[in-house]
């Protein structure tokens, strides 16, 4: 069986970084080959190379035993070869059709003619069984109707080479199970597929071959089927990974957080989040588990100040935060550890050491009569490095701006955890991370649980959930709609909550 | 820190110097000799110590204006409206030392904290409508700043007319910022106590930016205002609070011009002084100290420029086209930065990432 | 009242005119992503150049003259922006620094370079663009005389334009290529776009048109070159904003801006208007500007990558 692509020896460097050192990998015909990766590792740039959108200062790229130059991207869709992005690349106030159409539009003496193009898309659609409308406006569909119009711009361009980037991280379990199957289709109908992903389950369930990289190298390619996930996972990291973190039983303790009737808009004026309740007590995580954009950024905002609710309470320790500012609800003692480390979490500019007295440069010791106390600031500082392991190459005066994604989010973690909260927010607290600072990050999340906190975890991540949660909440369309014991639940039962299927409380 | 100063001012300087090959080019190519110009053009700032009173005497409204732009700056803010509050607190310094008969130990200080407070009141509304409608500061302040000459142009003729149609009365000896002494010091040149007040904003606007806690919480909102939010900085306040504070540095700025350098006001003009703080300040790369040096040079240039016009025939504009192409090159430092970068980099040998 | 509005109409649409023309330019930087606050100093640079040219050549071209100037003015426009185009696109500078840079760098230089040929900072033109009745429009009652007679020649010309250019904007590849680029450049960009020369090309557009626009001002009221336009650039952004980056929202805000500058020159030929004092007249205009941003800041449609720089290697 000949190789449809064949990457030889490809070298891709950035600035102080090499991105891909000397890697070689091969997709076979009608095959279905998996890219396993830790986050950082280089699969998506080595993609990114094979799709054109970047040149690579060393290698050889062979498409059908000819060697060939992928410039950009028009050269690799003439190669036949397609990718489904991760962060999709739609623009939100276009139509399906214009763009599926953006780069090869067709005209009529220099007018744009579009609808040809709307009936070839719809034809597509029905052909695959994809169910897209081609006049809809993308801000207006959703994100699993968004992916499919990503993987039918592949189509309508003939692409005969497909690469899917971590195409699951949006989608609930059954959302994947369809994707799967979509996949196997376009198998059947003789399209090869290149599938990046960190997600072992996944590649068990459908890839053929798995090619594994390491920090940039090629560590091996392995045939799925006589692979177990452990083997894949020790490859990808280099050393024997525990899926599991140690964590013993739990005491839960006062109430600290009770949320009732909580509704909030979102930035559209759309209600996100309808009527919840949740409670959250001392020495207990409770994991909130749900698709991504089906309420949790509101909720979040709404418990930590950063959006207004339109009607509710939330109160901490029995006190009501409801309408209380950010600045109150910090002094109040809830700590959160956001979303987006480098938007929310940290000033990039500031150094390490000012990033850690984000929230409390404006109280003593760190600050009198208005004056910052350096001494004490740098000093706070180097205990937190220390304490928890945040690697920076100047130590406290480096800019956060330097420090790899774990780094920056230890140290925020450190900052929040060292604030000696009552009430801990974490969400997706591990996004992106390499598997030592996930595990380190868990680690300490079961530390403040077991020292009497009460954690509130939000996390995409299902695995994670069930993991470290004791309690689990599931959150669809703004509404609780199963509260479980983790023990006695598994990602089936939890996919099929998140997905509205059905609906479950126990005590 | 240290490096970072360093390199600041590495870029700072070649920036300088390139305007100053351009203006060289500039006056080659116009049939001019370059080298007898900036003779001209430096002689003209330094020659005598009546000149160089002149020159701090020009510097010095450039110090508080380029403050001014810089202090907005580093919350993230374009003080586009330097001009329209200098002119208000010019506006208000003028009436004050027109009406209100004080001797001058008094009426200097009553001056100054009048022109402040208008010029902080002139850039108050386009920090608030910012702050909670998100209207860009950038047409807002010049808006404000149209609205300001019109103001000036019909209330100096209708209340205050001096000699001529187009400027007021000439303010008595107690409203003015020029001291006898100071004066004799400097041989009769312009120069006036305002140096002192915007040596004094330098250091002031440095502690408050280096070494306190509001100049934390300003810098935060400049460099990332969702991380200030989510700290519980409030953003909208201190976006406010940035605006007033550079308007009140403006409007000490117009007070030390028109009674201090001047000693009348004119209509019709908008003082150039409010597009030449941005220059200043980005020179400076916003640094206080930075802004000082910046604006001392630019005192020279258009100090100089008079004599060397006289001198050589070279267009006095030359002045404001290198100052203009100093700012080209400084807004596109990231040029000059990366030449430094690489430059380092094959000292160095190597990656320089960790 | 029929009479104030006839009487001031033509100043109000001498005023709109090149306000549009500008504000169109500052449209198809932005909406491919790139702020342009450099719109005063390229109309600085249009006006400096039809000014030059068309003097310079009328002693051989005579009328003629003036068509050459605007030419040249688009021209000297669409080369100067090229400055903030490779700041701006290249360097990744702050586009707001850049623009600011331009409007400086215009304003010196042109004086400048004026004062070495001429002696003075202005030029003077003898004769500016021809004014026309339009053959049969002109004669409807009411209508006609208002809009179709003495109407300048280059009012037709930035209509024409506008027209033209709403039609590349909505229904070419390029204006929805231009479009994509301010929305979402990383889609354009794995589509195959060139993100970069569609930006440098809807910059230079920008410089042209904004050239245009001072030389209009040139031609039609002004006469006369002197190193600035008095803020019009400044107040083309605000009608970009007012008209939510839509050409049809800027013609609708231009005129407004148009009339509600001219309304101050109304009062002394319309007694009534003089009860106002003359001050409220000429700040209405600014004082309603800012009105205006206020009430549409909620709507925003501003393009959403408008002012980032487009970096390749970020996903």
């Amino acid at each position: 069986m000949q190789p449809v692509v064949e990457m030889l020896n490809i070298r891709k460097e950035f600035p102080g970084i090499v991105a891909n050192d000397d890697v070689t990998v091969s997709l076979n015909q009608g095959e279905i080959l998996a890219l396993l990766g830790e986050n950082g590792a280089g699969k998506s740039t080595l993609m990114s190379v094979l799709f054109g959108l970047y040149q690579p200062e060393a290698g050889v790229i062979r498409v059908k035993g000819k060697e060939v130059r992928i410039s950009n991207p028009n050269v690799a869709g003439d190669l036949g070869i397609g990718m489904v992005h991760q962060h999709f690349k739609l623009v939100h106030n276009f139509t399906v059709t214009e763009n599926m159409v953006l780069g090869i539009e067709p005209t009529k003496g220099g007018v744009l003619t579009l609808r040809h193009a709307s009936e070839r898309i719809r034809e597509l659609s029905q052909q695959y069984g994809l169910d897209v409308d081609p006049d809809a406006k993308i801000e207006d569909i959703s994100v699993g109707m968004q992916q499919r119009v990503e993987i039918l711009k592949m189509l309508y361009r003939h692409s005969d080479v497909l690469i899917f980037d971590e195409p699951t991280a949006v989608l609930t379990p059954q959302e994947i199970q369809e994707l799967m199957k979509i996949m196997k289709n376009l198998q059947a109908e003789g399209k090869s597929i290149i599938l990046i992903t960190h997600k072992l389950k996944e590649i068990k369930a459908i890839a053929d071959r798995c090619t594994v990289i390491r920090r940039g190298k090629v560590v091996g390619t392995v045939a799925v089927k006589g692979t177990t996930e452990a083997q894949m996972a020790e490859m990808m990291v280099g050393r024997q990974v525990s899926f599991h973190v140690a964590k013993g039983p739990y005491h839960p303790g006062a109430m600290v957080l009770k949320i009732e009737g909580l509704s909030v808009r979102n930035s559209r004026k759309l209600p996100a989040l309808k009527s919840f309740d949740l409670e959250v007590r001392a020495g207990e995580i409770v994991g909130l588990a749900g698709v991504d954009g089906n309420g949790q950024t509101e909720l979040v905002e709404a418990l930590t100040g950063l959006r207004p609710s339109e009607s509710g309470t939330v109160s901490v320790n029995g006190k009501n935060l409801t309408r209380a500012s950010v600045r109150d609800r910090i002094d109040a003692k809830v700590a959160h550890i956001p979303e987006d480390r480098q938007k929310r979490g940290l000033v990039l500019d500031y150094t390490v050491a000012e990033n850690f007295v984000l929230e409390n440069h404006g109280s003593a010791p760190y600050s009198e009569h208005g004056f910052l106390r350096p001494d004490a600031i740098l000093a706070h500082s180097d205990h937190l490095i220390e304490a928890f392991d945040v690697r920076c190459g100047e130590g406290s005066q480096s800019k956060a701006r330097g420090l790899s994604g774990g780094n920056q989010q230890k140290a925020i973690v450190g900052r929040e955890i060292d604030s000696n909260p009552d009430l801990l927010i974490a969400v997706q607290p591990t996004r992106g991370l390499d598997v030592g600072s996930i595990e380190y990050i868990h680690k300490r999340l079961i530390e403040q649980r077991d020292a009497g906190k009460a954690v509130l975890l939000v996390s995409l991540e299902l695995d994670e959930i069930l993991d470290l949660s004791d309690r689990i909440a599931v959150i669809c369309r703004g509404e609780i709609v199963g509260m479980v014991d983790a023990s006695a639940t598994d990602e089936n039962e939890i996919g099929l909550m998140m997905a509205g299927i059905k609906t479950g409380v126990a005590q | 820190m240290k490096l970072a100063v360093r390199k600041e001012l590495l870029v700072g300087l070649t920036a300088v110097i390139l305007g100053l090959v351009a203006g060289a080019i500039f006056m080659a190519v116009t049939a001019n000799n370059p080298f007898a110009g900036y003779f001209y053009l430096f002689a003209g700032g330094l020659m005598n110590v009546e000149r160089i009173g002149n020159t701090l005497a020009m510097a010095t409204p450039l110090i508080l204006t380029g403050l001014s732009v810089a202090f907005a700056f580093r919350t993230g803010l374009f003080n586009i409206g330097a001009a329209g509050q200098a002119l208000i607190g010019g506006l208000v310094a003028t009436i004050l030392a027109l009406t209100l008969a004080l001797p001058q130990v008094l009426l200097l200080p009553v001056i100054l904290v009048g022109s402040a407070l208008g010029g902080a009141l002139w850039a108050w509304l386009p920090g608030l409508l910012k702050a909670r409608f998100n209207v860009h500061e950038v047409v807002s302040t010049i808006m404000m700043n149209w609205i300001a000459y019109w103001l000036t142009y019909y209330i100096v003729p209708s209340f205050f007319k001096g000699a001529y149609e187009t400027e007021s009365r000439i303010i008595p000896d107690a409203g003015s910022l020029k001291l006898p002494w100071l004066t004799q010091l400097f041989s009769g040149s312009f120069i006036n106590l305002g140096l002192l007040v915007a040596l004094a904003a330098v250091v002031v606007i440095a502690i408050i930016l280096n070494r306190t806690v509001l100049g934390y919480r300003l810098k935060a909102v400049g460099f990332n205002r969702f991380a200030a939010e989510y700290a519980g900085i409030r953003v909208n306040r201190h976006v406010v609070i940035s605006m007033t504070i550079a308007g009140a540095l403006a409007g000490l700025a117009g007070a030390t011009l028109y009674v201090g350098y001047a000693t009348s006001m004119q209509i019709g003009v908008l003082p150039s002084i409010g597009i030449d703080g941005i220059a200043v300040a980005l020179l400076a790369s916003n640094s206080p100290l930075g802004v000082l040096g910046s604006a001392l040079f630019f005192g020279i240039l258009q100090s100089g420029k008079g004599f060397m016009n006289a001198m050589t025939k070279i267009p006095p504009e030359i002045g404001d086209t290198i100052i203009a192409t100093i700012i080209y090159f400084a807004a596109t430092s990231v040029l000059i930065e990366q030449w430094f970068d690489r430059w380092g980099k094959k000292r160095r040998g190597g990656n320089t990432r960790v | 009242m029929f009479d104030i509005i006839l009487h001031i109409f033509p100043y109000a649409i001498a005023f709109t005119i090149p306000l549009l023309v500008t504000s169109l330019g500052g449209l198809y930087s932005e909406r491919s992503g790139v702020v342009n606050i450099g719109l005063e100093g390229l109309m600085v640079m249009g006006s400096f150049a039809a000014a030059a040219v068309t003097v310079a050549l009328y002693p051989t071209m005579g009328a003629g003259a003036v068509w050459v100037g605007l030419a040249a003015a688009m021209f000297a426009g669409a080369i100067f922006s090229l400055l903030h185009a490779f700041a701006s696109i290249n360097l990744n500078a702050n586009q707001v620094i850049s623009g600011t840079a331009i409007n400086m760098i215009a304003g010196a230089l042109t004086v400048f370079i004026a004062r070495t040929l001429t002696g003075s900072g202005n030029i003077q033109i003898k004769q500016g663009v021809p004014r026309v009745d339009i053959p049969f429009l002109s004669d409807i009652p009411l209508v006609g005389p208002l809009l179709f007679q003495k109407s300048y020649a280059t009012t037709w010309i930035v209509l024409l334009l506008w027209a033209v250019l709403w039609f590349v904007l909505y229904k070419t590849p390029f204006g929805l290529r231009l479009r994509a680029c301010g929305e979402h450049p990383h889609a354009a960009d794995s589509a195959g776009i060139n993100v970069q020369s569609i930006r440098y090309a809807a910059v230079v557009i920008s410089g042209a048109l904004a050239g245009l626009g001072g030389a209009t001002i040139l031609v039609t009221y002004s006469g006369e070159f002197n190193g600035s336009v008095a803020g019009l650039g400044f107040l083309a952004l605000a009608a970009l904003i007012f008209g939510q980056w839509k050409p049809l929202g800027i013609l609708g805000a231009c005129f407004f801006f148009g009339f509600a500058a001219t309304l101050a020159n109304a009062s002394q030929a319309e007694p009534a208007l003089k009860v106002i004092p003359e001050v409220i007249l000429k700040v209405f205009p600014y004082v309603v500007t800012l009105a205006a941003l206020v009430l549409l800041s909620k709507k925003s449609q501003a393009p959403r990558a408008s002012g980032e720089p487009f970096e390749a290697g970020k996903r």
